[in-house]
């Protein structure tokens, strides 16, 4: 397993040295360079311009760049961003990267989930009205016009019903008193939410094991859950910072909605298809011979065989999630990653631009990684050797 | 599509019948057979149902330009209605009101279809060419080769390419002809290699491989007419996929105004949004439900097919 993981983390590095180089030499292939933004300031006469190219180094040639931009990326040091001067780019990204990391990470979860549940329900009533209807209706959300269905989406909701609030991350009015920054509110609402999800996952996993969970342990499952929540959401009100953790769930609800709604029928169909095979298989008929309950063989025996290839397809749909997501942020002005590079790429500011795709790549790597891990820990057929064709 | 027809079932009176004869009743056959399985799945019936009404509304726009309406009205670029008011809802003269600077909506639609589909298909095909060919290559010689093409898979498997494109579509900006050859090249050398190198392989080790090969068949002969045919099918069926991906990407970067290209549906979106209308969302609601349903259900019906020739492709998803 060391092995495995230690290879695949060498392949990760290389990946990544190759993808900043692409990106680096794509955006110098650009026309213009920063002098050319003063080119129509007549205060800034041509040898101030080509003094200033000489400082910047842009008189050197195009290799030299590339090594010294290189040694300073893996120092940290992305430069100066020229729309938000004289602000770094690490720190904007910086700023941004654990938003887009939760926005990203809470709908591709969900729509995993839903799909995964939805999709092995529909192969097991196969050719019944509700299969149909959950892939046509799969499909026109797989489909859609993202921006359009986050307009539409923002209509219904905060528009029409007011419920939510219309985008942004944060309700400007009620913060400006508040006794924290954002991101410290927000980080502190990550790791309650991690730890309490952890918590709930243990909850289920050792009361509702066995064939047939007694009722008994259902409602304790529940109510332990519910103290659980309960417990967090005191010590949260004790901080005082309640009422600003839901101030950005709200923002996040929406955005979270339409990335789930694009992104969930991939999973379903998949789960669909690979579940139709598995059904097949002998030991899902020797299992329903034996008399299990139907729910049991569906969830214990087809599903858990079907969920593999669904996986697989996962690592390969994370990059279309991403520009999904990126065009979701831009619509709800969610400040992320994805909204910085569209601003960034539209106000030629190619430092920001570079920078921003490239932590979007060094996002995807790892996650990337992340899954292929746990495919391999979830599949006992693969061997870790990290030789051939894992 | 040969594999699906068991050969043995030639009779031997057949062999009187010179060869293309043979061949000719063989694909009339498994067409049909294959055209029985797509049928059982309403899915892709319905995916061509709606491909062919899109077609037939394309292929209306030089019809309608050329008899009933006035070009200089109806022109889907620089038309212009001089007797009423801009943006206006849809009326007799203009069945679905026109946009704010005065063209006429349905006739940006009609004229429109007919270039998303040679988008579509267009970069389709060069993802399923770079895509097939650079697959059984992988599959049948392996070592370097195989290694070189799926690690540049898996490195534009990482690209975001709608991010990508839209930073490299804001500072120059791409024309229709480009913009389907890059999403076709991009798309033939990523995800589609890795799949249709899978395929490749497990034919590449039947039998028959070895017995053309015994046999002195060359390299280049073996992959053509016995590798290739047998992938074939499924590079059709991730045919439609691309179809799929081409539009809606085109539809994105049109939306953001980042694609140097006169008119498509993204692009009718686009004009209601910079002349700020889509803030005003049901009351011009024709400005932006047209366009935004032709993608979505142009999308939807390659999608469909995809999925209903999944079931003739992928025997183990049919009924039992």
């Amino acid at each position: 397993m060391r092995r495995y993981v230690v290879g695949r983390l060498g392949q990760v590095i290389l990946t990544l040295l190759i993808y900043i180089t692409l990106v680096y030499f794509l955006l110098q292939a650009m026309p213009g360079d920063i002098t050319m933004m003063y080119l129509s300031n007549p205060k800034i006469p041509q040898a101030a311009r080509e003094e200033l190219r000489t400082q910047l180094g842009l008189d050197q040639s195009l290799f030299m760049q590339y090594i010294s931009y290189m040694k300073n990326f893996f120092k940290g040091e992305l430069g100066v961003s020229f729309s938000q001067y004289p602000k770094p780019v690490w720190d904007i990204l910086m700023e941004r990267l654990p938003r887009t990391f939760v926005l990203f990470l809470t709908a591709n979860v969900l729509s995993f989930y839903i799909g995964f549940v939805l999709g092995k329900v529909i192969a097991w009533r196969r050719g019944k009205a509700i299969d149909y209807a959950a892939t046509v209706v799969g499909i026109t959300f797989w489909t859609a016009f993202y921006p359009l269905l986050a307009l539409v989406v923002i209509w219904i909701f905060a528009y029409n019903l007011k419920w939510l609030p219309l985008n942004q991350f944060i309700d400007p009015r009620l913060w400006s008193t508040a006794p924290f920054t954002a991101n410290q509110v927000f980080g502190n609402m990550v790791y309650g939410a991690a730890i309490v999800g952890v918590g709930i996952f243990c909850i289920f996993y050792y009361l509702l094991r066995g064939l047939k969970p007694s009722r008994r342990s259902h409602v304790q499952a529940w109510s332990l859950t519910a103290a659980l929540i309960a417990v967090a959401l005191v010590f949260a009100q004790r901080k005082g910072i309640l009422i600003y953790i839901w101030d950005i769930t709200r923002h996040m609800i929406l955005p979270v909605l339409t990335l789930t709604l694009i992104n969930f029928a991939g999973t379903m169909l998949l789960m669909r298809d690979s579940m139709l095979e598995t059904v097949q298989e002998d030991y899902v008929m020797a299992a329903r011979a034996k008399g299990l309950p139907d729910r049991v063989v569906r969830d214990r025996y087809a599903a858990r065989t079907a969920l593999l290839p669904t996986v697989t397809s996962l690592v390969l749909s994370l990059a279309s999630s991403m520009s999904g997501g990126m065009v979701t942020e831009t619509m709800f002005s969610w400040p992320g990653l994805g909204q910085i590079l569209f601003t960034a790429a539209l106000s030629n500011d190619y430092p920001l631009a570079t920078g921003a795709l490239a932590f979007t790549g060094i996002f995807l790597l790892i996650a990337h990684f992340v899954a292929d891990i746990l495919y391999a820990v979830l599949d006992p057929r693969i061997t870790y050797t990290g030789q051939s064709g894992v | 599509m040969n594999e699906l027809v068991p050969t043995h079932e030639i009779g031997p009176t057949s062999l009187a019948e010179p060869i293309w004869k043979i061949r000719w009743k063989l694909t009339k056959r498994s067409l049909r057979q294959n055209w029985e399985i797509f049928k059982e799945s309403r899915i892709g019936i319905l995916g061509i149902i709606l491909i062919i009404a899109f077609g037939i509304f394309g292929a209306m726009w030089p019809v309608m330009i050329n008899t009933v309406w006035d070009p200089m009205v109806y022109d889907p670029v620089v038309g212009f209605d001089p007797m009423i008011m801009h943006p206006s809802p849809p009326s007799a003269s203009h069945l679905l009101g026109t946009d704010p600077i005065g063209r006429d909506i349905l006739a940006q639609l009609m004229y429109s279809t007919g270039r998303e589909f040679l988008l579509g298909v267009l970069s389709a095909l060069i993802t399923v060419v770079i895509g097939t060919a650079v697959g059984t290559a992988a599959a049948y010689y392996g070592g370097f080769i195989d290694t070189f093409f799926m690690r540049i898979a898996d490195i534009i498997l990482l690209f975001p390419f709608i991010p990508l494109l839209v930073v490299v579509g804001a500072m120059v900006k791409l024309s229709f002809l480009p913009f389907a050859i890059i999403m076709g090249v991009l798309g033939g050398f990523g995800g589609i290699t890795i799949i249709l190198k899978a395929q490749a392989l497990s034919v590449s080790v039947r039998p028959y491989i070895d017995a053309a090969r015994v046999a002195g068949g060359s390299d280049f002969h073996i992959i053509v007419s016995h590798i290739i045919p047998n992938v074939l099918p499924l590079s059709f069926l991730y045919m439609m996929f691309s179809v799929t991906s081409a539009i809606l990407s085109e539809a994105t970067l049109s939306f953001f105004g980042v694609l140097n290209i006169d008119m498509s549906w993204g692009m009718m979106i686009h004009t209601a949004d910079v002349a700020g209308y889509l803030f005003d969302f049901a009351k011009y609601w024709w400005l932006w439900a047209p366009a935004g349903l032709a993608i979505t259900l142009f999308c939807a019906a390659f999608y469909m097919v995809g999925r209903g020739l999944d079931e003739v492709v992928n025997p183990r998803l049919r009924k039992r």
